[in-house]
């Protein structure tokens, strides 16, 4: 196991103070911090090697090339994937984006009687399933995507506890996509995705996950969760914004239309047509993002020094002593599972009488960080009944006294605005 | 540290709202929300034979957004829209102050207590966001400043 006071100095932003006290950092759902070694990867790279990638033949442009494309066999390595189902995209909700647009994109011409991959073509009569615990990166490309094409979306609704109620029925012989989150980012939940993405394939559709919180926290072999793409963000684990990646199998990703096009992702140009080249460059169209991913290959390697394992063990440690702590309040309630069955660090709850706004601002004044909302999963606050929660997320620099300081956050505001206050509906 | 943000006032207005949910012969309204946290308020106007206003209020929110529309409809109640305005802009004005306006009580009454609110830009909206749809159902109405002294 690692220490975490010792790896805290790799976080500058860690020793700050917020409002007059220390920093207290759980939000790492949101966005995490960035270690010393990741910024001085991205500077390195800047000071050094700097150049448009895959472009021109001079010595820095092979260098910059080259940095980014082992950046890219860095990070295909640490998710147990082949360099060439790896598609840098600017975050994970791009990356979700892309898959959709290849469908309405499909879609398209088909309509238009040019030739595509069937499998690609939706409409009137098919249905793309998803979740109602999903993100809203994860739900609303895919409204838009039947508002274009005529398709149902249809969805696996969920149990009083937080997990998927997967019924027989929502995949049927009319599905042709399933987008399924890992792991919940509300209410913290591991879904069974090899399940799903089993029964998706057993109708012949195809599926997709939103790793987002789960590779950041757990170990993650892509080949194992028996889909057929997976998108994540690089802030959430260590690594720079305006870096995501796509996973795809690579026949599909090479079956697909283009999503962005432009420079680097051609084969041919003629006046009046073009040929695509094959992915993953075929999706990164304009020059890439080579510094991010350079810096996001460096967060993968931190990562790794400490072993995804015990990240996972670390956090699951972390998250059982939030729930104990939290169960000890009188009037707090856990939104999403309460024991540590199929569950990751992502702890949502709501404070009788004090709306989590106000949870939220009492707790930044004591110097904790926490996130109130509805964390872009606003249909799922509503399956719950709550118009927001608070959200407590943990990650490798986080220790118990930060959960002692966030339940003493909670005691606070729940002193402040005096318990059992009566507020007309 | 929270006592510039949490007023008396402001706790006082969300314990115990005035003019929420009253019954009145509405001419207008707006649903508002403020999409980054869920907080919904519905603003309803109507008008008094007397030409004066007439505010209704429903909603669910944080107690910055809960105090505030207490605060709106109990200031702009009874008010006509040609003095209504005046304390609308003064509010609107006061939000967007970052903390640096000292404001004037003679115009703005319980609604100084939001002076600490604008030092906080995520709680910015709350406090506007019953005042937005005043504003907006005003204008469906055609109860503002500006349509009533046209008429008149
Ligand atoms: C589960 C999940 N999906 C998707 C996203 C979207 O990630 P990004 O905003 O980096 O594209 C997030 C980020 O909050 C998330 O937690």
């Amino acid at each position: 196991m690692f220490d975490v006071n010792k790896l805290r100095a790799d976080f500058p932003i860690l020793s700050r103070e917020v409002r007059g006290v220390p920093l207290v950092y759980l939000d790492s759902g949101a966005t995490s911090q960035k270690p010393t070694q990741v910024l001085d990867a991205e500077r390195h790279f800047y000071e050094t090697s700097n150049a448009a990638v895959h472009r021109g033949a001079h010595a820095l442009a092979e260098e910059a090339t080259d940095a980014y494309e082992a950046a890219r066999q860095t990070i295909a390595s640490f998710v147990g994937a082949k360099i060439e189902e790896i598609v840098f995209t600017k975050n994970a909700t791009e990356g979700i984006n892309l898959v959709a647009y290849a469908f309405s994109n499909a879609t398209d011409k088909a309509r238009q009687g040019i030739e595509v991959d069937r499998r690609f073509v939706v409409g009137p009569g098919d249905s793309i399933v998803v979740t109602e615990m999903e993100h809203h990166a994860n739900l609303i490309p895919w409204q838009e995507l039947c508002a274009k094409t005529g398709a149902t979306l249809k969805w696996f609704g969920l149990t009083e506890e937080g997990r998927l109620d997967i019924q027989p029925g929502v995949i049927d012989s009319t599905t042709k996509f399933v987008s399924v989150v890992h792991q919940s980012n509300l209410l913290g939940t591991i879904n069974p995705v090899k399940e799903i993405m089993d029964m998706a394939h057993a109708v012949g559709a195809l599926g997709m996950v939103d790793l987002c919180q789960s590779v950041p926290h757990m170990p993650v072999n892509v080949h194992e969760l028996g889909a057929d793409f997976a998108s994540w963000s690089g802030h959430k684990m260590l690594g720079p914004t305006g870096i995501g990646i796509l996973w795809g199998k690579s026949d599909l990703l090479n079956a697909m239309p283009p999503f962005l096009s432009g420079g680097s992702m051609i084969e041919m140009v003629h006046m009046d047509h073009s040929t695509y080249a094959p992915a993953p460059q075929r999706f990164e169209a304009g020059v890439p993002m080579a510094a991010q991913a350079i810096g996001l290959a460096r967060a993968c390697d931190y990562l790794s020094e400490l072993g995804m394992d015990n990240v996972f063990l670390h956090e699951q440690e972390l998250t059982a002593y939030a729930l104990e702590e939290l169960a000890k309040i009188p009037g707090v309630r856990v939104i999403g599972p309460t024991d540590m069955r199929d569950r990751g660090s992502a702890v949502s709850f709501v404070v009788d009488g004090i709306h989590p706004h106000d949870v939220g601002h009492l707790m930044d004044a004591k110097g904790v960080a926490v996130r109130v909302g509805h964390h872009c999963c606003w249909p799922t606050c509503r399956r719950f009944d709550v118009p927001a929660t608070t959200r407590i997320t943990t990650y490798i620099y986080n220790d118990k006294s930060d959960i002692d300081q966030a339940v003493a956050g909670i005691k606070s505001a729940q002193e402040f605005f005096g318990s059992g206050i009566a507020v007309s509906a | 540290m929270s006592e510039d943000l949490y007023q008396e006032i402001i706790l006082d207005h969300y314990k115990n709202p005035r003019g929420k949910k009253v019954e009145i012969d509405s001419l207008a309204q707006s649903y508002q929300v403020n999409p980054t946290c869920g907080d919904e308020v519905t603003v309803e106007v109507g008008q008094n034979p007397d030409g004066t206003l007439l505010v209704s209020y429903d909603g669910q929110g944080c107690s910055i957004s809960q105090a505030s529309a207490s605060v709106m409809s109990e200031l702009i109640n009874g008010k006509t829209p040609a003095e209504a305005a005046p304390i609308q802009k003064a509010f609107m004005e006061l939000m967007k102050s970052k903390g640096q306006l000292e404001p004037d009580e003679e115009v703005l009454e319980d609604a100084i207590a939001f002076a600490g609110v604008s030092k906080y830009p995520a709680r910015i909206k709350c406090a506007l966001i019953s005042w937005m749809a005043l504003a907006d159902a005003q204008i469906k109405a055609q109860l503002t400043a500006a349509t009533t002294q046209r008429n008149g």
